[in-house]
């Protein structure tokens, strides 16, 4: 593929950096990310990957936007109050860039329906909001042998980390073996999250993307980030690939995706 | 052996609002019993009925996650942080 001369201009900061030049720019425009959850951390991960043209942004999210979201979730606002989030996150990605094709998947993410979304994507975001979601997108991403770039935010803190288990790094189930039940860890309706949060994570997840298609750099795949705003503070932890893990490790247990994917930390 | 143990924003609340303690220990799990003595609230969030930590919690002594050292027998040295790291999984409602 050939640059059209407007994308010549538009991509030109990424173009003139002599790691991404015009080899990875087209690398970004044929690359396909998709994103769980239209909402404080799919936001910034969505522009962010759209406005550095990557081709192909799958969006997977079946609330509609609330009042209530618009203090964190940028893709949405006053006038998108009611409707689809991932239409409403459509308008808004496309606005920004045309280049990029826009899939919104007005759809309830299960263990039975995650295999064929992911199947057409490169990369996988996690941005959702329940540990159900978290494990069957954690499973599918494992059998698919697709990076899973994960991110969580709750009250004044957030976690990163890149989970590739297919390989010799872990997966969630290696750094977090079970859920809590439902009731002991609250969630950010309940608990409350600081709007910027989803910023802060949301744009480090956009950043371990770019990374993962352009093949740059240190990839956080052996390291959980966390960071505390009320501390200001960034800290990285080990974590290793578990061989009992009972998805990546030496004798599975764990032979197909499943699990429920239902809202599980509601008091 | 005196250590900086980091509390983890959501079980703040329970700490007196505190983002770190020194406890005293010379494991993981004296240093345990010691934070959970100091503050009772944090008993039930951290430890199941047999006071084994939480699977979806984990303790890093340093930059280490304690499940692959000695588990909660990890002994400590003077100097040593430890910190609490539980799964949240909020970010898009």
């Amino acid at each position: 593929m050939d640059f059209r001369e407007d994308q010549i201009e538009r991509y030109s900061r990424h173009i003139i950096l002599k790691e991404v030049g015009g080899a990875g720019q087209k690398k970004l425009l044929q690359s396909r990310v998709l994103i769980i959850g239209a909402g404080g951390l799919g936001s910034p991960v969505a522009l962010y990957l759209a406005a550095a043209g990557v081709g192909t942004i799958g969006i997977v999210d079946m609330d509609n936007v609330d009042l209530s979201n618009l203090q964190r979730q940028i893709l949405h606002s006053t006038k998108t109050v009611g409707k689809s989030k991932v239409l409403s996150a459509y308008d808004t990605l496309t606005a920004m860039n045309p280049d990029v094709r826009v899939v919104p998947i007005e759809e309830k993410l299960t263990a039975e329906n995650v295999t064929a979304l992911f199947r057409e994507y490169d990369v996988i975001v996690d941005g959702s909001d329940n540990f159900g979601t978290r494990y069957v997108v954690n499973d599918a991403a494992f059998f698919l042998k697709k990076p899973l770039v994960s991110g969580s935010i709750l009250r004044f803190e957030g976690q990163v980390v890149v989970l590739e288990g297919y390989g010799a790094t872990p997966c969630y189930r290696c750094l977090y073996p079970e859920a809590p039940p439902p009731g002991l860890v609250p969630s950010c309706s309940e608990a409350g999250v600081l709007g910027v949060l989803g910023g802060t994570i949301g744009t480090l997840q956009a950043v371990e993307v770019i990374k993962l298609i352009l093949g740059l750099g240190d990839i956080l795949n052996d390291r959980l980030l966390i960071y505390d705003a009320l501390a200001m503070s960034f800290r990285k932890v080990r974590v290793p690939k578990d061989p009992s893990c009972p998805l990546c490790g030496k004798n599975p247990s764990i032979l197909s995706v499943s699990g429920s994917t239902d809202w599980a930390c509601s008091i | 052996m005196s250590v900086l143990v980091r509390i983890p924003t959501p079980l703040r609340p329970l700490a007196n609002g505190q983002k770190e303690v020194q406890l005293k220990g010379a494991s993981v799990r004296e240093i345990l019993e010691s934070l959970v003595r100091d503050y009772p609230g944090i008993r039930e969030r951290l430890m199941d009925e047999k006071g084994e930590v939480r699977r979806f919690i984990n303790i890093y002594v340093n930059e280490e996650d304690i499940r692959f050292l000695e588990g909660t027998k990890t002994p400590i040295k003077d100097g040593d942080e430890l910190s609490i790291i539980p799964a949240i999984a909020g970010g898009s409602r």
